[in-house]
């Protein structure tokens, strides 16, 4: 398979993944969609590395993996201090930051 | 064969996340993603980086999708509410994601970047493995990979901040932690 399939799939998953965040309005989705979009980075990043035939854009990938997870662990940590606060998990609702 | 894997995982990568963004119940997105990552990870094997399509299943896939599935459980998937802040939203969305495809599409098939057309160089045996991505991070990337380590550890410190129970919405008696638990069952006894 070429390469340029792989881009464009990737930017396709990119597009799915702009889409989801913005018609949904759970943080939760939009938490899930902002892993759809941080993966097709990757399957980008590992598409040119096989490009070049150089095995750096592999370690990017890696990375890219501990920002996500780490945007994860603190994105659902505020959705679980939003939870206990009793505010309502909807994003059109929490637009201040002073409660 | 390379070429009906691709697909099938292609297929399966797409079903996935357009599974995310439709489905109304989060636990069933959080499935869908599972399939999405599974199907990325076939991908990587594709494109011959092993260790990253391990570090998808075993990272993703298992631990990170765990951590959301325990959420959803605690949280309870909240309906959505259908009231629309801007009027035609439901529209306008999917005509600036496809706008957004097709800019990305024009800006990398555009470019005069021959080498998009090959199947890539050939590779030399074990590109991608375990062991030569451990050597880039050790040898090349030392610094980005020590970073990362130290921001993974203020992201496992900034999630205890921010989802630890704080005392003062507990109760009106400041107490320890430990007893929280007690006063829980008994909130209205003075000084048991």
């Amino acid at each position: 398979m070429n390469i340029s399939w792989y881009i464009v799939l990737s930017s396709l998953l990119f597009a799915t993944g702009v889409l989801g965040i913005l018609i949904r309005r759970s943080p939760m989705v939009i938490l899930l969609c902002l892993e759809l979009m941080l993966n097709a980075g990757n399957l980008a990043l590992v598409a040119f590395s096989r490009m070049v035939g150089n095995g750096q854009g592999q370690v990017f990938a890696v990375i890219v993996m501990v920002i996500a997870a780490c945007e994860v662990v603190v994105g659902l940590g505020l959705i679980v201090a939003i939870f206990r606060r009793k505010l309502p998990l909807n994003v059109d609702d929490l637009r201040e930051l002073r409660g | 064969m390379e070429a009906v894997v691709f697909f099938v995982a292609a297929i399966g990568a797409l079903g996935g996340a357009f599974g995310v963004i439709a489905m109304r119940n989060p636990f069933y997105s959080v499935l869908a993603l599972i399939v999405h990552l599974f199907s990325l990870a076939a991908l990587f094997l594709l494109l011959t980086s092993a260790f990253v399509a391990a570090a998808q299943v075993v990272v993703y896939a298992g631990a990170v999708m765990v951590l959301y599935v325990f959420v959803v459980a605690y949280v309870g998937g909240g309906g959505e509410s259908a009231w629309e802040p801007i009027p035609g939203q439901r529209f306008l969305a999917p005509l600036l994601a496809i706008a957004l495809f097709t800019e990305l599409s024009i800006a990398v098939l555009g470019s005069a970047l021959k080498a998009l057309e090959t199947h890539g160089p050939d590779t030399p045996n074990g590109f991608g493995d375990p062991a030569a991505i451990g050597r880039l991070l050790l040898e090349k990337f030392l610094l980005p990979f020590e970073a990362s380590s130290i921001l993974l550890l203020l992201a496992a410190v900034g999630a205890i901040v921010l989802a630890a129970r704080r005392r003062e919405e507990e109760g009106d008696t400041p107490s320890k932690h430990s007893t929280s638990r007690l006063e829980g069952v008994s909130p209205s006894a003075p000084n048991a």
